[in-house]
């Protein structure tokens, strides 16, 4: 069954990725200021240069051709070359993804766990004050916008992955308190409880098995919001990662890094919620 | 005996003084922030921020502008003489001048930049001023240390124009990066810095003989965030600020007021304008509003530029006068004054053209109340300022602005391609002293003419009046004749108000006390145009890890 | 009810009063330039001081409130409610739809969508009335945001569908429609409500960061956003506390919507 299973799933993997990339693709060319130039404002320049200027973005302008060339490209290895950057994709690729996923990954990580521990005993004890405390603190950093997150802390010396992480725990903890304590209010639970097993046991023996596929979802989505709040942290605090290299692609329109990075995004989506998925579903069958 | 350790104790001693004064006057790092990564390490092709900032610190060229004067000094080459047509220039190079690599310098090395500078398919910004005609230059060597040019037509200020010509080598394999500048490119971190270490092989010397320059080593990060880069400063990782704003520098003036410092106006304007374009996407009755002289002059009385100044930038700004800035000391017409707001005197104005109050709503001869957008781009705080400030002052003579703010790029498609605007609010940066290099704003027929670019014939009698003269003053050879012809494009600037020109504002940088022979100017490179000159008292110890 | 959901209660009210009668409560026009006192701090004429322009903070809070307080909940409410829609069906219906909902998901979460909000914003002509235009981009953040809960639904549908309860009510020939409204739509709720209540400060915040590309509130009218954005500079946040007053304001409104209308599923279930 899994080898007939994996090889499909697989296919439809590619199969959403080449789609993303179009449309990620279509959506930059027909945005307004694509295929313009800074350079055309250059009073030194004549007619001439700002023209030859104009006609150096033309075999962009076709999308599905374009699309076409890069996938070519993209068979041999061959990324393209950004418009903005006048460098191979690739390497500004190998410069900046390192540095990025390392922070990404301590700040979802941080954050999924602090949130859901958090989560915990909100979910199992309904102590008032720790309510309330949650809330305020949750809701104070919900609250704040990412780029002053990120100024925030890299004011008091912190790194970009503390500033994913802060954004990243309010969303988990909210998400993971509600469904920790639905899973916690099962009637059987109640019963575990009143039965006099320890908490301790009916937490893993019961609510968390309960709660297990909605929390592998919720792990899943975290990695997209770590990556979207990425971008405008590495904007704001100067970290050379791809985040900061996405934010200058969108102001310039450079179409060859965009559709890179979108790719990029699109894979490490899919593939997060699929073992999320792949997770979730095994702990489902268990249980039954 | 005695005698002889006594002369020897002396020796040592005045030795280790030399030693000590050399040491306190020559190495140091000095490090700066870059706004963006630099595009490109092509000196011909460096025409954005950054890699201009790493072009004037690599690279040396045959005159020099120097930004204190505002007047032009040798540099490579020793002396140099313009026909009388402007159509030539014969230059005497230096001798003994050698590459970062050790190849000499000759004429040669000059052919061949210029040759690679007048390829038709370079399109650079510093190539396109010399071709005021099409047609080849012819280049003369005469011998290693003599070199004449001739161009197809009279180039107007030729002299100055080759401030942004770098000279490259024609024989050193890597002659993008052999250069003859006080600096290498010796390190770059894509996304983080550029290195540049002291050129060894650098021709300069000071007054006592000494070779220049005195810093080991400049290192650009590379900082997009204002606010990062002055809290850096404080911390002393940097110790140079080149483009301060107003709010920061009133932030570090109270807590380092040695630091700060205000050169004057600069050469940067802030303007708006209103959209001439014939076959622009809007209404005809706005598009008759803002061809009006009237119209656009009372718009121009009614805004406050004092409270502009005051506060959008905290009083570091100076209500602008006309096109040119007064701290361009010859070419500024000396006759214009900043318009005074008088709004009385604006609605007298729109009256005698039709428009009349209606209950705080100012309407048009056929009752179209007055409402136009203005376009500026987003992320520039002042600028937004700017904006609103407008807005309320306009709402005192009945006008309804809306404020739109854009991403650059869909903002130059709007003023560049589709015409799809009404007014936009823009600051222009000027690099140049000459207003040869503006001939693509002010004609008519010219891609930058920004109300109503690109015209088959000129549309209005003060346009073709404003073509007549600017192509008068780019084939006069004489300085002052040219000077007349300019003045008057300001005065019909001025009476015609296409551009309203809003304020110049000051040039303001930040410089750390321990960066000695600092002399932070108007004209760019503000504080380092004399990076040779430049050296540290104390090491840079204090410089913690980057967040 | 207990002292501090009063507190919740009695704060949400007075601060909708006095965000609905604005008008009334706020000592000055939001627009209304005091330009003899940029920046000033607080004083008896201006409660939080004001602004660059010399604008009269506490009533540029108080009719910023208003817009952020409308539409942001409005959107989130559509979020949601897309969300419930999209991830409940393709949980409950599973199969093929499952799979092409899935995609969808994934696809909302990785594409640009910053060009479809520059493109409309490039469709709307420019002498478009400020609420209008920050009508619209709620109304596009609504229908855009429903993907990072979408998934989590579609696990909860799933997990319901398998379940016990949901086979024996199959099997007692409910109806599916019946099924999906009485059963399994109130099952999701705790999640549904996290989407909705983390979306409120999300969109808010969304509507700030879109001001730095032209759309969002144009001036000069306020939003907690634009206002929000003032705090990026530190330095100036400390030596001018009375800065923080709307980011404080907004996480006690949040906090509060919380402790009122979260409490109640406790009770209910």
């Amino acid at each position: 069954m899994w080898l007939r299973y994996v090889p499909k799933h697989i296919f439809r993997l590619v199969l959403t990725v080449l789609l993303g990339g179009l449309l990620g693709a279509t959506l930059v060319r027909f945005a307004p200021g694509f295929g313009v130039d800074e350079r055309e404002l250059d009073s030194r320049l004549n007619s001439q240069s700002i023209e030859a200027i104009r006609q150096s973005h033309s075999s962009q302008h076709n999308v599905l051709g374009y699309y076409g060339v890069y996938l070519k490209g993209l068979l041999r290895g061959n990324l393209g070359v950004s418009t903005s950057l006048d460098r191979p994709v690739a390497q500004l690729f190998a410069e900046r993804l390192p540095a990025t996923l390392r922070s990404v990954a301590k700040g979802v990580t941080g954050g999924f766990l602090f949130g859901f521990l958090l989560a915990l005993p909100a979910a199992m004890f309904r102590w008032r004050a720790y309510d309330l405390l949650t809330a305020v603190l949750s809701g104070l950093f919900l609250c704040l916008p990412a780029a002053v997150l990120g100024l925030g802390i890299v004011y008091a010396g912190g790194a970009a992955s503390l500033a994913i992480a802060l954004v990243v725990f309010p969303r988990v903890f909210q998400y993971s308190r509600n469904i920790l304590a639905q899973a916690a209010e099962r009637p059987y639970v109640l019963a575990a409880h009143a039965r006099g097993l320890h908490p301790m046991r009916v937490l893993l023996r019961h609510v968390l098995p309960n709660a297990a596929p909605l929390l592998f979802a919720l792990a899943g989505i975290s990695v997209s919001m770590a990556f979207g709040a990425a971008i405008p942290i590495e904007a704001i605090c100067d970290y050379p990662g791809i985040g900061q290299l996405t934010w200058q692609a969108a102001l310039s329109r450079d179409l060859p890094l965009l559709v890179n990075v979108t790719l990029l995004i699109t894979i490490i989506t899919l593939a997060a919620n699929s073992a999320s998925d792949l997770f979730g579903k095994a702990f489902a069958r268990q249980r039954i | 005996m005695k005698s002889r350790i006594f002369i020897a104790l002396v020796l040592l001693a005045s030795c280790c003084f030399l030693v000590s004064r050399a040491a306190a006057q020559s190495g140091g790092e000095l490090r700066f922030s870059l706004k963006s990564e630099p595009k490109t390490f092509d000196p011909l092709l460096a025409d954005d921020d950054s890699s201009e900032t790493v072009r004037y610190l690599t690279s040396a060229s045959l005159i020099r502008l120097n930004r204190q004067t505002q007047m032009v000094q040798p540099e490579l080459a020793t002396s140099w003489k313009v026909s009388s047509n402007g159509q030539s220039i014969a230059f005497e190079l230096r001798k003994g001048v050698l590459f970062s690599d050790g190849t000499p310098f000759t004429a040669d090395d000059v052919a061949f930049t210029m040759r690679k500078l007048m390829d038709p398919n370079l399109h650079s910004p510093f190539a396109d001023p010399f071709r005021s005609a099409t047609g080849n230059i012819k280049i003369t060597v005469k011998n290693p240390a003599s070199i004449l040019l001739q161009f197809p037509a009279p180039v107007a200020d030729l002299e100055q124009l080759f401030d942004g010509v770098p000279m490259l080598s024609a024989k050193s394999p890597h002659s993008d990066t052999a250069g003859l500048g006080p600096f290498i490119v010796a390190e770059y971190k894509a996304g983080s810095y550029v290195l540049l270490k002291r050129n060894a092989n650098y021709w300069k010397r000071d007054a006592g003989g000494r070779p220049l320059p005195y810093l080991d080593s400049v290192r650009l990060d590379i900082q997009q965030n204002r606010d990062l880069e002055i809290l850096r400063f404080r911390r002393g990782e940097t110790q140079l600020i080149n483009t301060l704003e107003a709010d920061n520098y009133d932030r570090l003036a109270a807590d380092m007021p040695a630091a700060v410092h205000d050169a004057g106006p600069s050469f940067d304007t802030e303007q708006m304008w209103f959209n001439q374009v014939a076959s622009a996407p809007i209404p005809d009755y706005k598009k008759a509003w803002f061809r009006s002289q009237n119209f656009r002059r009372a718009v121009s009385q009614a805004i406050n530029r004092a409270d502009m100044c005051r506060i959008a930038f905290n009083g570091h700004a100076r209500p602008a006068a006309g096109l040119l800035s007064p701290a361009n000391h010859f070419w500024f017409n000396q006759n214009l004054h900043a318009e005074e707001i008088d709004v009385a005197g604006a609605l007298k104005r729109l009256a005698t053209d039709g428009f009349h109050l209606d209950k705080n709503v100012l309407r048009d001869r056929d009752g179209h109340a007055v409402e136009f957008s203005i376009i500026t781009n987003a992320g520039n705080k002042v600028r937004e300022r700017l904006a609103v400030l407008m807005q309320d002052d306009l709402s005192k003579i009945g006008i309804h602005l809306n404020v739109v703010t854009l991403d650059f790029p869909s903002l130059i498609e709007r003023i560049s391609h589709s015409f799809n605007y009404e007014a936009c609010l823009l600051g222009l940066v000027n690099v140049d002293l000459d207003p040869s290099t503006q001939m693509n704003v002010w004609l008519s027929s010219a891609d930058n003419h920004a109300w109503n670019p690109e015209q088959k014939s000129p549309a209005t009698p003060w346009e073709a009046e404003i073509d007549r003269l600017m192509r008068a003053q780019a084939s006069a050879t004489d300085n002052k004749k040219r000077k007349e012809y300019f003045d008057q494009v300001q005065q019909i600037v001025a009476d015609q108000a296409p551009f309203i020109y809003l304020v110049n504002k000051n040039a303001l940088s930040a410089i750390s006390p321990n960066v000695h022979n600092a002399a932070p100017v108007a004209l760019r490179p503000q504080t380092y145009w004399n990076i040779d000159s430049l050296y540290l008292t104390s090491t840079n110890t204090s410089a913690s890890a980057r967040p | 009810m207990n002292r501090v959901r009063r507190l919740a209660v009695i704060l949400l009210i007075a601060t909708f009063t006095a965000v609905l009668f604005a008008d009334f409560v706020a000592p000055a026009p939001y627009a209304k330039q005091f330009r003899e006192a940029p920046n000033a701090a607080p004083s008896g004429k201006h409660l939080l001081g004001t602004d660059d322009l010399g604008r009269d903070s506490f009533s540029r809070l108080l009719y910023g409130s208003r817009v952020s307080l409308l539409l942001a909940p409005a959107a989130a409410l559509l979020s949601t409610l897309i969300a419930a829609c999209i991830g409940g069906l393709a949980g409950y219906l599973g199969g093929r739809f499952e799979r092409l909902a899935l995609a969808a998901t994934d696809l909302s979460l990785s594409l640009p969508w910053l060009f479809l909000l520059l493109t409309v914003r490039a469709l709307l002509p420019l002498n478009v009335s400020p609420l209008a235009s920050v009508t619209i981009t709620f109304a596009l953040l609504g229908a855009l945001g429903w993907s990072s809960s979408g998934r989590i639904i579609c696990s909860g549908a799933r997990a319901i569908r398998q379940s016990d309860f949901v086979l024996q009510a199959q099997s007692l020939g409910i109806s599916p429609y019946r099924l999906l409204l009485r059963q399994i739509l109130p099952n999701l709720e705790p999640v549904l409500a996290a989407q909705f209540w983390t979306s409120i400060p999300i969109f808010i915040i969304a509507e700030a960061n879109l001001g730095i590309l032209g759309l969002g509130v144009a001036e000069p009218l306020p939003s907690w956003g634009n206002l929000l954005r003032g705090l990026e500079n530190w330095p100036e946040v400390k030596a001018s506390p009375w800065k923080l007053a709307p980011i404080l304001m907004l996480v006690a409104v949040v906090s509060c919507f919380q402790l009122v209308f979260q409490k109640r599923e406790e009770f209910a279930s």
